[in-house]
């Protein structure tokens, strides 16, 4: 009976993982297909789609963009995110809780909703659709969650350590430079890098808010319209590889900080 | 008598509509080491605080060498802070912590780095210089935020309770040394304890703070042996407190009847006043020798506590109003717990209290 049991379980645990990364498997495997078309039978390895995507100016100029988007939209939340944490947890302002609750509001308000927003917001004061545009979108997306766990990791035990730092003749500034963000530096850290991911493979803003120079989901999306390549699946696993490398960046730092 | 360092004038502070300092005045002489000692919510803290600049008075005036500084943030004070917990900084190492007030001044850092080396070995702490504060024991990061705070050369060094997060065994060794460095550097430090052994190792003097405020101030000695009023007699040191009424008064001899017979006290109050005596532990004793003739009635042992050098013996006093008393007794001395004693004490250890 017991076996039966731990029978089932291995099952379900073999489907439930395989529904999850079957698709992203199936999706890096026929990145090596040798053929034309990315479907059964299997016919490679060859990294003949990798050097033709890898080729293809437009698609490494997006992947530039995205980066570029991403490192810069993270930068710019983590920045805001910090200064907005800092003035939460250390002054007392005038309904603090409630302007404390707005800040994190838009994590609840769809990216569709967001990206429909600022478009008509950029048109209205007649900016032109751009990267800097969409990256002020992933500002909008990612500040919340930046503020979030900076403010999370903001305690009362800090105070007297940056009190300390006034008594010994620290302005402002030089608290805030050399005392708190050294102290926060895993949680800005985690929150850069959680930033960067959610930047990395956001489509809709960026499909909203860009024209001619995009970012790499929105470069993907125009491939796709013109039919299954194994070009396509060799950029997503570039992008799934980007993805992970920035996760484990992530997990390392929250593990190592765990781990006393 | 110098001129005073520091001034407190009529300082009165609340937190909303609760008065925790009323009207304290107090003066800091260069190079003394003043303890405030008071129970928790005495306003002590709050008063050091003031001193430091952390909290702006809403009445009166914070003087340091003449200069009004009530206003003036902490970092362009002549004080710094040593913090209960100690406030280090947890990601710069022993030696940046220390030369982090130097490094805000502007100097070179050689200069810094060798100002802080010399002050890290006065504390006993130099070969720790490249470790990180949590590296240390308690003991020793106690030894570093003296050392930060020392190191910018403070007019006047502020403790809050930098003791009490230590064993007591560390914290008598650390008492010893903290008036060890204090009179090599020769700042005037401001301690703020709960603790009255550490008071009286620690100060020159001794402000006894209760309530919001100031009950009694002066050397340890004199605090404990001629306390002014009732708090200070049982709160530095224990004493057996009873109420009197003066009977008669003749040229500063003062008759007084109390529930522990008529006694006669120097001191100045005029006929029919209410007054409170107090006599301390050591002085009441069991028997009565040449010197320690008065007698002060019988009393039941009720409790009696075995503590090395001595036994800490609490009684009943027959008479009506029965009076708690607590005595020091011989550590060879019988006594035992429901037995009846007579009370003596010598007629100049009784003290008398104004409130």
């Amino acid at each position: 009976m017991r076996k039966h049991g731990a029978l089932f379980a291995l099952a379900y645990a073999v489907i439930i993982y395989g529904f999850i990364f079957l698709p992203v498997i199936v999706l890096v495997l026929f990145s090596f297909q040798g053929t034309l078309f990315p479907v059964p039978p299997f016919n490679g390895p060859s990294f003949r789609w990798y050097q033709v995507a890898l080729g293809d100016e437009r698609l490494t100029s997006a992947l530039a963009n995205s980066l570029f988007v991403a490192a810069g939209s993270s930068l710019v939340a983590v920045l805001l995110g910090f200064l907005a944490a800092y003035g939460f947890a250390r002054y007392r302002l005038p309904g603090d809780s409630f302007f404390r609750g707005l800040i994190t509001a838009p994590l609840s308000v769809s990216y569709l909703i967001i990206g429909m927003g600022l478009l008509i917001v950029f048109n209205g004061i007649g900016a032109p659709k751009s990267l800097a545009a969409a990256g002020a979108g992933h500002v909008v997306i990612n500040l919340p969650l930046c503020f979030a766990i900076i403010y999370s990791q903001m305690g009362d035990h800090q105070v007297n350590i940056e009190r300390a730092a006034r008594d010994l003749g620290a302005k402002d500034w030089q608290v805030l430079t050399l005392i708190t963000a050294p102290m926060l530096w895993p949680a800005l850290f985690a929150s850069f890098f959680l930033s960067m991911t959610f930047s990395w493979d956001e489509f809709v803003i960026a499909f909203l808010l860009t024209r001619f120079d995009t970012t790499l989901p929105v470069e993907i999306w125009s491939l796709l319209r013109s039919g299954l390549s194994p070009k396509t699946n060799a950029i997503g696993s570039v992008v799934f590889g980007i993805s992970v490398v920035l996760v484990l960046i992530l997990e390392l730092v929250v593990l190592r900080r765990r781990r006393p | 008598m110098t001129e005073p360092l520091a001034v407190v004038r009529n300082v009165t502070h609340k937190f909303g509509t609760m008065e925790v300092l009323s009207n304290i005045s107090m003066e800091i002489r260069p190079g003394s080491f003043t303890v405030l000692l008071g129970p928790s919510g005495s306003g002590k803290t709050t008063l050091l605080s003031i001193l430091g600049g952390f909290i702006t008075p809403t009445e009166g005036q914070v003087l340091i060498s003449g200069e009004d500084c009530t206003l003036m943030p902490p970092s362009q004070r002549p004080t710094t802070t040593v913090f209960q917990d100690y406030a280090l900084f947890p990601h710069m190492s022993v030696l940046a912590n220390v030369a982090f007030g130097l490094r805000m001044q502007g100097f070179k850092r050689r200069e810094r780095v060798a100002a802080a080396i010399e002050m890290l070995s006065l504390v006993g702490l130099d070969q720790a210089a490249k470790k990180k504060p949590h590296q240390l024991s308690g003991g020793q990061r106690q030894r570093v935020a003296l050392a930060r705070a020392l190191v910018v050369e403070p007019k006047v060094l502020l403790l809050d309770e930098p003791l009490g997060a230590l064993d007591l065994k560390l914290r008598r060794q650390m008492q010893d040394e903290l008036k060890a460095i204090q009179r090599r550097v020769g700042t005037a430090f401001v301690h703020v304890t709960h603790d009255q052994e550490e008071a009286m190792a620690l100060a020159d003097e001794v402000v006894v703070m209760n309530a919001g405020r100031i009950v009694d101030w002066g050397a340890p000695e004199t605090v404990y042996l001629h306390p002014r009023t009732r708090f200070s007699a049982s709160f530095m040191g224990e004493s057996t407190v009873f109420s009197g009424k003066v009977v008669s008064v003749s040229e500063e001899r003062l008759t007084i009847h109390t529930p522990l017979g008529r006694l006669t006290v120097h001191g100045d109050a005029a006929a029919g006043q209410e007054i409170h005596l107090a006599i301390r532990p050591e002085n009441l004793k069991l028997q009565s020798t040449r010197d320690v003739w008065l007698h002060l009635g019988r009393a039941q042992v009720s409790d009696v506590v075995f503590q090395g050098s001595f036994k800490r013996v609490t009684a009943v006093s027959q008479s009506m109003p029965p009076v708690p008393l607590v005595l020091r007794a011989g550590a060879d001395e019988l006594v035992k717990p429901r037995e009846y004693v007579d009370l003596y004490c010598k007629p100049s250890d009784l003290i008398l209290l104004r409130t």
